[in-house]
């Protein structure tokens, strides 16, 4: 389960894969909609870690 | 940009400035401790906020006036490079998942303040006590200095002259995390976020509208990089290494820094914080949406003196009088939270890891709290002193090497949460080699974050502090060999 969490290192750090121009998205170019995208992807993969652990409030 | 006094802005300044100052003193009574008299309450907040609280006192202790600033001001001059800081804004958060509840476990049962007392507890070892300690407080007095000019540009952008509001603004701070220690900057904290939100949900939904939208402001940020012949919206296949490694490289470095694990330290569960590895990156979209700035200012045309105007003259020239008085507000109150953790941070250093290690042993936790309040104050006027008497780039260059100093203290600070394998000899060697090492490269480059590595007919341009930490666990490593071969000649 925690290697969900290496998925964003990969998205984020392997560069050419999203240095592009297109497609674009409500006039950003790729190269940006897709890091903005990455934001709430790890906010939902570190909630399904989350869930795993137990509440210690 | 507008050089005269504006009397709308002014006002709306002044009274948000008002506002906060009255909430810091306020902020002592906060929680109703017993007593400020220990640096658990004064240095922590009594380790007791909650979700809520470390979002707000993160967020703002993080997400710094000078990254307001700095961020779409590097966007501006150079474009998607510039942009490093999203991803690095992103994948800080898993790190922070998985290493800091333990973390914050260790001080917890252990009655730790500082990353320095973690050290020392789990290797027993002085020497490297005092160099993670020296390397965190080293590494935060530029990073406070940065705040005041995140600073200097809102009240300059309000029509200040000199230097007299710097210093009146910085003399109230002093006073009130003198009088309410970390209680303070998480109150203020709230009122600070809020503002920043404000404004820039404010900026990026309405600037467009005014620039022709999106489309026309990547555009116009296209054009003008053509014109001048440097940066642009995508990145160069040469500079895919520098923008990776520095994404990793400070985000790996920013939960080391004293303001940021004083965040992590104060927080009331390990669940507080895992549920804060998820909630904060909805600062990082602000960020990115602030970084959008840098653009913006390209399809307004702007006529700018220093990259680092963008921001306020943005707001200046397509905002009411009082909302930009009310952003250059939120600008400098947004220095003043980072400004006070960070100084409250490098005080719990001194205290823990000089005064009782070397001047005291046996320090009441009353007087622990006495030589904080009495440290932070000498902190921020030391960096006051710094920004009025030193030039800025002194300020910056200390700044960027403060960022490869305090990445050499990870793997002392970390590894010993997840391995005994490590020894405290072979650490401090690494931490030697890291620092040295890297500080020697930086220098010779000419105080530039990027260093040109040539492995046969492969070369890249990589973050330095990155290289310097690879440089370091490797000299741990066959350091630690060595030592344990010589401790256990049969097991080893």
């Amino acid at each position: 389960m925690k290697l969900l969490l290496a998925l964003p290192f990969i998205g984020l750090l392997w560069v050419p894969f999203y240095n592009l121009r297109s497609p674009e998205l409500f006039g950003f170019p790729f190269f940006y909609w897709y890091q903005f995208a990455w934001v709430p992807i790890t906010a939902a993969l570190t909630w399904l870690v989350y869930r795993t652990y137990p509440n210690e409030d | 940009m507008k050089t005269d006094l504006n009397a709308p802005a002014l006002a709306v300044f002044v009274f948000f400035f008002a506002l906060v100052t009255v909430m810091g003193f306020l902020a002592s009574r906060w929680h109703q401790p017993k007593s400020l008299e220990s640096l658990d309450e004064w240095g922590l907040g009594g380790r007791r906020f909650g979700t809520w609280i470390t979002w707000f006192l993160v967020g703002g202790d993080f997400y710094t006036a000078y990254t307001v600033i700095a961020v779409p001001a590097l966007v501006y001059s150079v474009g998607a490079y510039g942009f490093f800081a999203l991803p690095y804004t992103i994948i800080v958060y898993p790190f922070v998942f998985l290493v800091m509840p333990r973390l914050w476990q260790v001080a917890k049962d252990n009655g730790y303040v500082t990353a320095a007392d973690v050290v020392h507890g789990r290797y027993g070892s002085r020497a490297l006590e005092a160099a993670v300690a020296i390397t965190g407080v080293v590494a935060t007095m530029p990073y406070i200095a940065l705040q005041l000019i995140g600073m200097a540009a809102a009240v300059k952008a309000l029509g200040f002259q000199g230097e007299w509001p710097l210093v009146a603004a910085f003399s109230v701070l002093a006073l009130y995390t003198y009088s309410s220690g970390l209680r303070a900057p998480a109150l203020i904290a709230f009122v600070k976020d809020i503002m920043i939100y404000i404004v820039v949900i404010t900026a990026v939904s309405f600037i467009p509208g005014k620039l022709g939208g999106y489309g026309a402001v990547f555009s116009a940020a296209e054009e003008a990089f053509k014109a001048k012949g440097s940066g642009g919206l995508l990145l160069q296949p040469n500079q895919y290494f520098a923008y990776a490694s520095l994404a990793l490289g400070s985000a790996l470095a920013a939960f080391m820094y004293p303001h940021t694990l004083t965040g992590v330290f104060a927080s009331g569960s390990a669940t507080t914080i895992r549920r804060n590895a998820m909630l904060l990156p909805a600062y990082t979209v602000l960020l990115g949406l602030l970084a959008l700035l840098g653009y913006m200012g390209h399809a307004a045309h702007l006529k700018l003196s220093s990259n680092n105007d963008v921001v306020p003259a943005l707001f200046q020239t397509l905002f009411p009088d009082w909302f930009a008085g009310f952003a250059f507000a939120a600008l400098a109150i947004g220095a003043l939270v980072p400004a006070a953790v960070m100084s409250i941070g490098a005080s719990n250093l001194f205290t823990r890891n000089f005064w009782k290690a070397y001047v005291n042993p046996s320090v009441t936790p009353k007087q622990e709290a006495g030589v904080a309040k009495i440290t932070s104050l000498v902190v921020k006027f030391g960096a006051l002193l710094v920004i009025v008497y030193l030039p800025t780039q002194f300020a910056l260059d200390l700044q960027l090497l403060g960022g490869l100093w305090i990445l050499q203290t990870l793997p002392a600070l970390i590894f010993g949460l997840f391995t005994r394998w490590f020894t405290a000899p072979a650490l401090l060697a690494g931490w030697a080699a890291g620092l040295f090492g890297g500080t020697y490269v930086t220098w010779t480059d000419g105080l530039k974050p990027l260093h040109l590595v040539s492995v046969g007919d492969f070369s890249a341009t990589v973050y330095v502090g990155l290289l310097a930490l690879i440089a370091n666990i490797a000299v741990a490593s066959a350091v630690n060999l060595f030592v344990r071969t010589r401790q256990h000649p049969r097991t080893a």
